[in-house]
Order: C-alpha cells, then structure tokens, then sequence
C-alpha cells in the first residue's frame, strides 16, 4: 500500500518568497493551514495603502470549492438563500447558506466561471455540508484552495495598477463580475471583488505563475504606491465596510453547541439576501416562520461617540438605571478614514432600529487602572465607509 | 390529460387502501394509482406455479388493528385464528406456544412464560393504544402534542413504579439476555428470538430486540391469523370497501414523480406521462423512495435529505414459495398441527448464529423460517390433495455480497431445503416447483427500498417520534400538501392499517384546524 505523504507543519502560499522578502516583523498567524501574515512592516501604513493606494493581500489559503455537474445550478441554488438563477456565467455572488434551522453556517463569495461551474470561497472550511448538501444531486464538489493561487488588489490606484500591467478591457468590469486574461500563457481571472470596500479587484491564477504574477504587479505598481498587507489592515478595513466575519460577528452554525448562539441571515442584516420567491432552498421554512414570528436578534453598525474603540462591549438601552445589556459588540474600532469610533454589534429586538441610539460601555485602560466610560452610540444603515470609486465603472485614474 | 382530485394516494397498498377510504368517507375526492395490476402492495395473493397461489410477501395476520375494523366494518374471511405456533424439535419433540402457555417444557419453564406473557402482554396493550395515534412532537407548545405526551406518561406511570421499570429497562435491550435469564427449553427460547427477530436487520443479541418483541405483540395481543384466499383477500376487501366509499383505483400506473411546483406538491405523474393535479398527495411509498426518487432532494432541505438518506431500510427476509404434491412428513407431528405457524429455530444461539453472515453480506447457511401450510385450510390455493408451503426464511441480506443473481438464490433455497429437511426429511421430493424471493427481488416486485417490510428498521431511534425520521413523524413531510401513510410512518409495517388509518386522520384534522 502506497502511503500518501502529507505535508507536515504550516504550509507555504506560492506568494510567500515575495511576502517574506518585504516582511520585516516576523509577525505570523495559522489561516486553515497556511502562514499568513499580521502585517509586513506596519500595520497602520499597509492599511493606508488600502485606503490611498494598492494594498496587495494573500488570499491563497481562502477556503475554495470547485463546483460542478450537471445539478450544479440546482445544487447551488438551494444550498445558499438568494436566487443564484439571476447569477450569469461571469458574474460572482456574494451570499450566505443555512442550516434547516435558518441558522446561518457561513457567507462567503460564489464565482459563476462557466455556464453550470461554480466556485465557492469562504473563510471557513465546509467540505462535510457541502457533501451533505450533495445527497440525492450529480454534482462534484473539488477543495481547489491549493490549486489556485490569489491575490486581492485593493486601493484607489488598483485599476491603474492593473491596467499598467496590462489588462486591457479591465475598464468595463463592473463590482461582482469575472474577466480572464493571458498572463504567460496561463489564464488569470479577475474579479472585481474584495473585503475592504474600496476599488479594488481579486486575481485568480496557477500556482505556477504566481511568483510572476506577483513581480509583475509590483513592477506596474511602483510608482501608484503598490504595497503588500496583511490580515490587520484588513481587518480594519472590513470593518469600516461593515463587513461580517465568522467567528467574531456571527458563529457557523454547523460548529455552535449552545442553543440560541447562532444567528439568522434576517438577524444579521442579510435579509436582502433570503428570497423568500424561491420556492425551496435550506432554511426556507425556518426562516419563513421567523418572518412571521418575528426575529431575536438584530445586528447593528454602530457610530459611538469619543474615541475609545468599544472592542467586546455591552450594549445598553439606557445611559443609566438597565437592568440587563440588550446586546454586545462583536468588533471595533477607531476608523482613520471615517474619522468615526465604528462597531458593529447585535441586540435583542425591538432594539437597535436605524437611527436609534444605545449606549457601550467602554472599559479601557490608562496606566494599569482600569475606567468604564459609558458612550452614546447611534444605529446606522449605511457602511461606514461606501466611496463612490468602489462602484464607479469604468473606474476613475488616481 | 388532467384530473383533479382532493387527494391522491400513491400506491395501493393496504395503508393507501385504508386511507383512501377514510378520507373518501369524509367527503373527499380520492384518485389511489397502483403501479402493480393488482391492488395490496405487499400484501397480495398471486400464483407462483400452474395452480398454486401463496400469499406473495406478508403471509401472516399479526396486526390488522381493529379500530381499523371497525371504521371501515372490515370482517375478513380467516382460514386459521389464533394458531398456535410450533417449534420443531428433533425426534418429533416440539414445543407449542399459544396466548400464554406453552407445550412441551418444563413445568419451571411453562411457568415463567406465563408470566413473561402476561408482562409483556401488558407493555405491548400500552404500546397499541399509541399505534392508533399520531405520536406526539416534541418541544412543541401544541395543545394536541402535550395532551399525548403527557397521556404517555401517565400510562406509563400507572403501570406501576415496578413495572415502569421493568418497561424502561427492558425497552432498549436484546431478547436474548431476558430469555437466557428466565428460561431453559432452548426451542423456546429459539421460538421467541424468532419472533423479536423476524423482518428485521437484528439478531436475538442485538439491542431492541424486545422492542421488535412488543411490536409483534402489540397487533393483536400475539393472536396470528391466516387470511382465507390468502394475504390478497384483505386488500380486495379493502380495495372494495374503498370502491364502495367512492374511490377512485386505477392500476398499473406507475407514479414517476410527485409534482412540486412553487414549494407545495401539485400533483403527481405517472410513467405514461399522465398528469393528475391535486393539492394533497399521500404516499403509501416508502419514505426513501418518496423523497428521494419521486419528489427529488432538490425540494427540501439538506438536513432532512440526509436523515432520510441514511434512513436504515435493508431488508434481511426472504420469502420461499414451495408447491407441493403432498404434505411432508414432519416427526411428531399431527395432521391438524399443519394448519399451524410452524418455526425452525431450535435455539436462541442457532438463529444468532444464522445472523452473523448477514453482518457481512453472506446468507445464513443455516437458516431459520416461520412456515405456514395455508393450503391445509384453504384448498383454493392448490389444486386438490396438492400443498403450498410459505415461508419467512432468514438471513438474507439485501446487499449480498456480489449481488444477488440466480446461483445466489439458488444456494439460499438450497439451504432453506436442508434446514427443513432435519425435520421433514422427505420435503425435497414433494417440491414440484419453488419461488424463492430475496429482498432485492421484494424490492423490485413490491416497490419497497431496500426490501424491507417495515419501510425501515423498527429501532428505537426510527419509532414513535421519529420514525420515518425527525420533521416527518406526524405523517406531514416537509414539503407543504405531501403525507406518507406506509409503513415507513408510524407505527411501521405489517397488515395493521394503522398508519393509514393515522394519516387519514392527521389530514383530516389538520384541515379542520386550517
């Protein structure tokens, strides 16, 4: 019998000669395997780099599902809650799947490649109910993390960084949609996607090319204030697009074991995702009754009055005199480019209508001793930060 | 072409027959569509050799409940009531069992049987009264799931603060070790593992094997009946009763696809490409083939399709069809003895042992049966002075090893020969032709998943609240307009109409309620 060998220890991305090259922090963190970097050299700049520039991020170790078969555009349309019949080859959905109890497992991005060829990336692992998923469907579900290499290219000067390299055409791509190009004989896919809600756009390519891919990049890039980041800046940045992360905003479902700790789409602001027109998909009838019922839960931005970032708050009604917290943040923080203290958090209902204010109280620390600041907070509808160029097409120069 | 319908039923087996005739009392248009030519599903009469006719597949009438006797004022025509079950013994020394004595033991013996019988009498009289109602849902807040929950309780607290505990401890665990512990004759105790395991995926060792026990006793207080006319006669009655109440039957039309359109069923389509439209459609399928063949996982949820994927349906039972120029000659016994249920299983260990290859895909090289000569007191099914033999033979497992193919079958048959031949030594000169239907060959002629008679294994993790599965126990499956009404429902198989009886009534009710 012929043994497998399997990799020991953390796995090396194909980008990672070039990431250690300009990493000077030895700053590592484990993503699903993988070494992915806090931040190169300096967390605040690699995120300016976002907000200002191009920042170039490693998605490689992004979980990746390779879709495919004849049930596939069944398979998938009841697997996540929007109608992915209006999701045509080139374009990428950005959507959310259930439990039977519309309890939410994961969000993430589905890729339309080709007609009936889907790609579903995801920050968790979830090969188990996507196979579960498969029962009684002709589909093939393919882990792919490995065999694609990706890069998000995200900053006001990505679509001239791009084009510098030369993607021609790029012009016309709209936000969640797919192009292909050559590069080196091989193909890379862009997508007009990413998890800072700026400009900015995710390549997709083989491993082989992807050290080439890279050098090309950061050749065309060099003089629109290219820089590579990693997960700290990012982090930032999502939060400011009000962006919901696994494990920190909302728990995947599929790993939660106390009753009442999972969340539905409808209470974490993803109703505009659940199309209830859809004659079935998994959650349907849960979800359906909750509408009716009415929800628990109701996930809020928040734009909080001082300074202090309200990282793992209680949330109040009332300044003074609560009886208990109506709810908690779930992540904080300073925003430098809204000039706003941001959390987004989650309230019991009736609590939390847009527009309202709650009060966080805010523990922090000056000098070892610890103070408790209760801060005004009001519930916004809006992103925190929804710049005009991030939709623009074709995309302004800077 | 279409029709509409109130309801429609999709396969004439009794449990489609008695639901269709409830609900056609009730004022309801009902369509039934049988794939077969005849009406019964599993529970027919047919000739398998020049003049000899056999009950195809259920041979015994353990459980035909008698509320359903009564709504449909059912009065079946019986060859044989009450039988007394005879477990042979080598040099003609058998052991006979009816109600609560036993024959041919030990005086120690005969006594503890008594009181076995009586206690599980009692356990199963409990377990009946929940056959003829929808089992209650858990965690619910409705009115109709407390009242039955908390009626379960208290029957089971009446029971006595003993008794309860002897039903709780007993509930869960094998035959074997409470016969091993109250008797010594190995053929009874042969006998009783025979009947806990019969139909089933289980061997006397196996964990809730007294509940199977119970379930056999639970149908009529352990009271075995021979249908005259065989099996076929209380489906033609049933059929007629149905007919009378204003059903529609059609037969030999195969249901392909139950329609869903928009989330809800809308009809049904059979394999001609006839379209029926209705708003209720009721499957007498099992709940396998329901969802996954003719609805089609794409219509309900993932968690749902994986419960009934993995649904444990395998049948293990085989049905051995013998035409005979004369009736063997049996050691010991009396001519009249031949209208009696007969059973080889000359211990507790031997039929353990007739499982063990079934865990692995192999038959039992020596196997154990439950006989029955109806010819004896039905001489319509053979030609005169001529027999027919049927018989329950076990193990043989659904997914044989290699497939099941004619040297397969042939082997089994020959076994099933030699384990009778210990007693009837001259049987293989009387066969003038034999049918031998394995699981897979009761899947394909009866329509059942797996060949399994119970539409799944009667265990404790598919019974009651969850049996087929969880979201589908009150008849209701999760796609709005669709009911199962088979045996897969509670409370499982055998001739009983109990599920269909339910069905009708949670469809009913549940109009009402609406």
């Amino acid at each position: 019998m012929k043994i497998q060998e399997v990799h020991q220890g953390r796995l090396h991305s194909p980008f990672y000669s070039r990431l250690s090259a300009l990493d000077t922090l030895n700053q590592w963190h484990e993503w699903k395997g993988y070494s992915s970097a806090d931040a190169l050299y300096c967390e605040d700049m690699e995120y300016f780099a976002i907000r200002n520039a191009t920042a170039v991020f490693d998605l490689t170790p992004m979980t990746k599902y390779r879709i495919t078969g004849p049930d596939a555009p069944d398979y998938i349309d009841r697997l996540v809650t929007r109608d992915m019949g209006k999701i045509k080859p080139g374009r990428v959905a950005y959507a959310v799947w259930c439990d039977d109890r519309g309890q939410v497992i994961d969000d993430g991005t589905i890729f339309h490649l080709r007609e009936g060829e889907y790609r579903l990336c995801s920050q968790e692992r979830h090969m188990a109910w996507l196979q579960t998923a498969a029962i009684g469907f002709d589909v093939s579900i393919v882990l792919e993390t490995a065999d694609v290499a990706a890069l998000a290219v995200q900053g006001p000067t990505s679509f001239t960084v791009l084009s510098k390299m030369g993607l021609d055409g790029l012009e016309d791509l709209k936000p969640f949609g797919l192009m292909n190009f050559d590069f080196d004989g091989a193909d890379l896919m862009v997508s007009r996607t990413g998890f800072t809600g700026d400009l900015g756009y995710e390549l997709w390519i083989e491993p082989g090319k992807a050290e080439l891919l890279w050098d090309a990049l950061f050749e065309a890039g060099k003089l629109y204030g290219i820089r590579a980041m990693g997960t700290h800046a990012l982090e930032l940045a999502r939060i400011e697009a009000g962006y919901l992360a696994a494990y920190q905003d909302f728990l995947p479902a599929d790993a939660t074991v106390r009753a009442g700790r999972t969340r539905s789409p409808l209470e974490l602001g993803l109703g505009w995702l659940v199309d209830f027109k859809k004659p079935n998909f998994n959650g349907r009838r849960a979800l359906a009754e909750e509408k009716r019922r009415g929800s628990t839960w109701r996930l809020v931005k928040l734009d909080i009055e001082g300074n202090k970032a309200a990282h793992h708050s209680y949330i109040f009604a009332k300044e003074k005199g609560n009886k208990r917290e109506i709810g908690f943040v779930t992540s904080a923080a300073w925003s430098p480019v809204c000039k706003q203290n941001i959390a987004i958090g989650t309230v019991r209902m009736p609590h939390g209508a847009v527009g309202s204010n709650v009060w966080v109280e805010i523990y922090y620390q000056r000098e070892m001793h610890w103070s408790r600041a209760m801060a005004r907070a009001t519930v916004v509808d809006k992103p925190f930060w929804f710049p005009p160029r991030r939709s623009a097409t074709p995309p302004g120069p800077y | 072409m279409t029709d509409k319908y109130d309801a429609i039923v999709v396969g004439g087996g009794h449990n489609g027959l008695v639901c269709s005739a409830l609900l056609a009392r009730a004022g309801k248009q009902v369509l039934v569509l049988e794939a077969n030519d005849q009406v019964g599903g599993a529970a027919v009469t047919r000739e398998f050799a020049d003049g000899y006719s056999v009950s195809a597949c259920a041979h015994l009438l353990y459980q035909l409940q008698p509320s359903v006797r009564k709504d449909l004022s059912l009065s079946p025509k019986l060859a044989a009531e009450d039988m007394t079950t005879i477990a042979l013994g080598e040099n003609g020394e058998h052991v006979r069992l009816r109600r609560g004595t036993v024959l041919g033991v030990s005086d120690a013996d005969a006594d503890s049987y008594r009181g076995f019988h009586k206690r599980m009498s009692r356990f199963a009289d409990l377990l009946r009264t929940y056959f003829n109602k929808t089992p209650p849902r858990l965690g619910t807040k409705d009115f109709q799931d407390l009242k039955t929950l908390g009626r379960l309780g208290f029957d089971l607290r009446r029971l006595g603060k003993t008794e309860m505990r002897e039903f709780l401890r007993l509930i869960g665990i094998n035959i074997h070790d409470e016969l091993t512990e109250r008797f010594d004759s190995p053929l009874l105790k042969g006998a009783l593992s025979l009947d806990a395991v019969l139909g089933t995926h289980l061997g006397p060792r196996s964990p809730n094997t007294i509940m199977t026990y119970l379930y056999r006793l639970a149908g009529d207080h352990g009271r075995v009946a021979l249908p005259a006319g065989g099996m076929g006669s209380i489906s033609d009655e049933l059929a007629h009763v149905a007919r009378e109440s204003g059903v529609t039957i059609r037969t030999g039309m195969p249901v392909t696809r139950i329609v869903v359109g928009n989330g809800r069923v809308v009809g049904v389509e059979t394999g001609s490409g006839e379209r029926f439209d209705s708003l209720t459609v009721i499957s007498n399928a099992d709940p396998k083939q329901t969802i996954m063949q003719l609805v089609g996982a794409r219509h309900v949820e993932t968690g749902f399709t994986h419960r009934v994927h993995h649904l444990r349906m395998k049948g293990n039972a085989a049905k051995l069809h013998l035409a005979l120029d004369g009736l063997p000659a049996i050691d010991g016994l009396s001519k009249k003895d031949y209208a009696e249920r007969i059973v080889i299983a000359p211990d507790e260990h031997y039929v353990e042992r007739a499982f063990n290859p079934a865990k692995y895909g192999a038959c039992s090289p020596e196997p154990v049966l439950e006989m029955t000569f109806p010819s004896f007191r039905d001489s319509s099914l053979a030609p005169t002075g001529k027999h027919v033999m049927s018989a329950v033979v076990q193990y043989a497992p659904y997914d044989f090893k290699g497939g099941w193919d004619d040297a397969a079958r042939q082997a089994f048959e020959a076994a099933a020969i030699r384990a009778i031949e210990r007693y009837a030594p001259d049987i293989a000169q009387r066969i003038t032709a034999s049918e031998l239907l394995t699981p897979a060959d009761i899947e394909r002629e009866f329509r059942i998943t797996g060949g399994h008679w119970h539409h799944g294994e009667l265990t404790l993790d598919q019974f009651l609240f969850v049996r087929p599965v969880c979201g589908a126990a009150q008849y209701r499956m999760p796609v709005d307009g669709l009911y199962l009404c088979g045996a897969g429902a509670h409370p499982g198989g055998g001739v009983s109409g109990a599920a269909g009886r339910n069905a009708a009534r949670a469809i009913l009710s549940r109009e009402k309620a609406a």
